[in-house]
């Protein structure tokens, strides 16, 4: 048994475990709060902050994805302070990069909290991050004008996943971006095609290129399409793989978050095999 | 350790491999040491190498020039480190440059918000028309002689150049600077030979090159009895004298030190903050160029007493006067064996290590600084933990300014107590600040707490001749204007609190009834922008909508419609960003807007010179 410490949050006491944080106090209590640059499976960075609380003692916010409980702490989750800043958050990032690939829940929080981006200007005269789509090789689309620098995938290809550090936060300020060295095309960097950036990327800046051509046809169908779990058969390992199948043609693979071999990572085998199965 | 690959394929030149070999030349073998990872970008902290990414960048910019794919690659390889990271550190510096050298050398003309006032903005053209590879920089620390010049050369030492006569640096001038061996600007206050100063006594007195004279100035009587005293009395004195940090958030000295003090982990380091790059700050560049051995001494009793193994002088690296002066004043001390394995033969150790910043203002928020001094790209890390628990390597740390350090010897001579009679009882001793703008006699000055910025107007020899005061930057872009109803304010912590100001960095910049307050503004706007270190949201986009915002003013925008935006933008920034950059940049804006100092003046031409 862990021990449990006391917090009260938007008014009522609750008892959550010593070391959780704020974000696992909400969800215990069913309290719904947006994230973007946090995921299960990654050490959280804490840049985006969406998910910001008000806690009792404090000058600023505190993001509530990484920041522990304390005994005592006193949390609102949904005070006038709060609100404006998920919204400026929404409407700043949307204002400068394209976001309806987001995920469904992205775009729904978008919408719970009346963001308005146009407010910001015209499109044409504010600065965006409208650049031209990168595509290097045959599996990948690297598309930056939708990226809105979680750092998830740098994660992914580095500590928490992958371990290959292939790409990395280059630039600063607005002009930071994803890059490898030199900005050399995937193909030339130390990029072993894992895709496991791409399976953590929440904004479609990183896509399958089989998802991203359907995308671009307009016959990409998310309704049409049918999950099936599997484990893969390169190798002993034993990973899960969930097969995105539309059409009776395997689309796209991913792996769960939770589960307990990949922490939903894989490697090009399990990603792209079904290509050559196809062929 | 991941295998490295190198996708770029180009091989470093032998220039550059020889620059890189001596930067790295005293470190040794390979020793990798993990520890604790705060901050996402790239594996575990490793040690002993991955620390030297920036002293190795420094020697490839200035062999060849610009940071070239083969010498990066170079440098990888000779750390360790994976290559894209290298980029991603190499990137965030605004002195370093990523495409092969336009030219030799490389003139960097600050046109931030003093300078511009004394004719920046036609220095940058004049120099330009003259065939000169120019860059517009941010606020060069020379805010009382600008328009402040920096010149980056391939192959030799960088310089700062200052005019010979009264007015603003000419181009002969620099061009003259350029073919000479180094700077040697000589400091001179107004207030040299003034009896109540405490810590600028010494500066434009004592030889900054030698210890044997600052030996006769009183040098290194202090250090010697904070040895005699023991490190427990030492943080004692501190406590009791209530000295509070300089670099801006007035954070209690005493209690700082003792935190880390009673800290069981080791190794502990005490870190110098040396980035001094708010605009408008030169305070602490006046010190080190002036009295340079006076920071050695300071910061070996400030480690000495918390039990710091390791100190380290961060310093911005438009400051080669101070770099080179702390260098050397640091090379003797070593020789004369007061730093070292056994400190002023008290068998305590203290080694001091100098790196240099290569521009960038986040640096000097102190988390950034360890991760920039660590050899990662310099964002803030997420508070907690502090840096009393979790500094530098994650290690316990000390961080103190310049000025908050050279307020120890005196403190350690005279007593707390003593040093507490001056100044007022919440705000004890002295202070200096950074006059600028129009002054007769723009430069450092110490006063006593409880000044008012009357007093320091008229001990900077008041307004120069037919202007009037319209509005005063206190405290620096962080901090906020006040108007000519508040000159006498004084200029203490619990009165400036009260007046919902803050001294910030000491700076104050006094603008007249002719200076474009509203181009002023949109300078400030456009500097948090350029600074922010990306990593945020709130300050990464807000920075940029608020410069947007400016713009459209300056272009004739009516406020009013702009208004609840700017609203919007400021609460986010300051409610939701990471650190003190995001959450300060709109404070001064803010303060313009209520003082009305947004609309259009009329009578504006912001480059009257
Ligand atoms: C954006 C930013 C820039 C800063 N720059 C400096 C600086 O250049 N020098 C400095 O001493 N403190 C600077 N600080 C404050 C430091 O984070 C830290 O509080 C200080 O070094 C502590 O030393 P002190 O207690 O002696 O003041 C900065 C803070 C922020 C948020
Ligand atoms: S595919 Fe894998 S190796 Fe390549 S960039 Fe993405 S995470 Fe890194
Ligand atoms: S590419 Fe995707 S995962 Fe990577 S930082 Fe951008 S939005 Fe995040
Ligand atoms: S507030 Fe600005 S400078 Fe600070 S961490 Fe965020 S983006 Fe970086
Ligand atoms: S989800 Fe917490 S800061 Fe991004
Ligand atoms: S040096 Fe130009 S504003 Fe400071």
């Amino acid at each position: 048994m862990s021990t449990m410490v006391e917090i009260t949050l938007d008014g009522e006491s609750a008892r959550v475990p010593e070391g959780s944080t704020i974000l696992d106090a909400c969800r215990r209590k069913g309290i719904d709060t947006p994230t973007l640059c946090w995921a299960e499976n990654l050490t959280p960075v804490n840049v985006c902050r969406v998910c910001v609380v008000e806690v009792e003692g404090s000058r600023v916010l505190v993001p509530s994805c990484s920041r522990n409980v304390e005994e005592g702490m006193v949390v609102a989750t949904d005070t006038e302070r709060v609100r404006t800043s998920r919204r400026m958050v929404y409407e700043l990032l949307a204002s400068s990069v394209e976001m309806d690939r987001a995920t469904p829940e992205v775009l729904a929080w978008m919408d719970h909290y009346g963001a308005r981006p146009d407010r910001m200007g015209d499109r044409s005269e504010i600065v965006t991050q409208a650049q031209p789509v990168k595509v290097q090789d045959d599996l990948y689309v690297r598309d930056y004008e939708r990226c809105i620098l979680c750092y998830k995938c740098v994660e992914a290809c580095g500590d928490d996943a992958q371990h290959t550090y292939a790409i990395a936060t280059a630039g600063r300020g607005f002009d930071a971006h994803i890059s490898t060295e030199h900005d050399v095309s995937l193909p030339d960097s130390a990029c072993v095609y894992c895709g496991n950036c791409i399976g953590v990327c929440p904004t479609g800046a990183l896509m399958f290129k089989t998802e991203h051509d359907m995308r671009d046809a307009g016959t990409w169908d998310e309704s049409k399409q049918s999950v099936t779990t599997t484990v893969c058969s390169f190798c002993g390992v034993g990973c899960n793989l969930e097969l995105h199948v539309q059409d009776e043609r395997i689309v796209k693979v991913t792996s769960p978050a939770d589960h307990s071999v990949t922490n939903g990572h894989l490697c090009i085998k399990g990603r792209f095999g079904w290509q050559h199965a196809h062929a | 350790m991941p295998d490295l690959y190198f996708g770029a394929g180009d091989e470093a030149t032998e220039a550059e491999k020889d620059a890189v070999a001596e930067a790295l030349a005293d470190y040794g073998p390979v020793v990798v040491r993990e520890t604790e990872r705060l901050v996402h970008a790239g594996r575990s902290r490793t040690r002993e190498r991955r620390h030297l990414l920036l002293p190795a960048l420094h020697a490839l910019q200035r062999s060849a020039g610009w940071i070239s794919p083969g010498g990066l690659d170079h440098v990888c390889g000779e750390l360790e480190v994976p290559p894209a990271e290298a980029y991603g550190v190499a990137t965030f510096y605004h002195l370093f440059t990523h495409d092969p050298p336009a030219a030799d050398n490389t003139v960097h003309v600050c046109d931030d918000v003093a300078c511009r006032l004394v004719g920046a903005v036609a220095l940058i053209d004049d120099l330009r028309v003259e065939g000169y590879h120019v860059k517009a920089s941010p606020c060069l620390g020379q805010c009382e002689r600008g328009p402040a010049v920096l010149v980056q050369r391939t192959g030799r030492p960088d310089l700062t150049v200052t005019a010979v006569d009264d007015g603003p640096v000419t181009t002969s001038e620099v061009a003259v600077a350029i073919s000479s061996e180094s700077s040697t600007p000589s400091v001179s206050l107004a207030q040299t030979g003034s009896g109540d100063l405490r810590l600028l006594t010494r500066v434009g007195v004592v030889d900054p090159t030698s210890l044997d004279d600052y030996r006769a100035h009183g040098g290194f009587r202090a250090l010697e009895e904070a040895l005699r005293m023991g490190g427990d009395r030492v943080i004692a004195e501190v406590t009791a004298s209530g000295l509070s940090g300089r670099g801006g958030a007035a954070f209690p000295t005493g209690v700082k030190w003792r935190g880390v003090a009673d800290q069981e982990g080791r190794p502990r380091h005490l870190v110098c903050n040396a980035d001094e790059s708010e605009p408008g700050t030169f305070k602490d560049r006046v010190v080190m160029e002036g009295d340079p051995y006076s920071l050695v001494e300071a910061m070996t009793i400030a480690g000495t007493a918390i039990g710091a193994e390791q100190g380290w002088l961060y310093i911005r690296g438009e400051y080669p006067v101070a770099i080179g002066r702390l260098r050397h004043a640091i090379d003797e001390a070593y020789a004369e064996g007061l730093l070292g394995d056994d400190v002023a033969g008290s068998g305590i150790r203290f080694d001091l290590t100098l790196r240099s910043g290569a521009g960038a203002y986040i640096c000097g928020e102190e988390t950034a600084l360890f991760n920039s001094l660590e050899g990662y790209r310099g964002e803030p890390r997420n508070k907690p933990p502090f840096p009393t628990t979790h500094g530098l390597f994650g290690e316990p740390t000390a961080i103190n300014n310049v000025e908050t350090l050279v307020n120890v010897p005196p403190i350690v001579l005279m007593g707390g107590e003593a040093y507490a009679a001056v100044g007022t009882k919440q705000s004890p001793g002295t202070k200096l600040f950074c006059l600028s703008g129009r002054v007769k006699r723009p430069g450092t000055y110490e006063v006593e707490f409880g000044a008012t910025l009357r007093d320091l107007v008229d001990l900077a020899g008041g307004l120069i001749a037919g202007s009037e005061v319209r509005a005063v930057m206190l405290g620096g872009a962080a901090g906020s204007f006040v108007g000519p109803e508040s000159m006498d304010l004084p200029l203490t912590l619990e009165a400036t609190r009260a007046a919902g100001v803050s001294l910030g960095s000491g700076v104050v910049m006094v603008f007249d009834q002719h200076d474009d307050m509203v181009d002023t503004v949109r300078r400030i706007a456009e500097f948090f922008r350029d600074e922010s270190c990306g990593q945020c949201v709130p300050c990464r986009v807000g920075t940029v909508r608020q410069e947007e915002v400016l713009v459209r003013l300056r272009r004739g925008a009516d406020i009013e419609d702009e208004r609840e935006l700017l609203d919007d933008l400021a609460a986010v920034m300051r409610d939701a960003s990471i650190c003190g950059l995001g959450q300060t940049a709109s404070g001064a804006i803010r303060s313009a807007l209520d003082l009305g100092l947004l609309v259009s003046s009329g009578d504006s031409q912001g480059d009257r010179s």
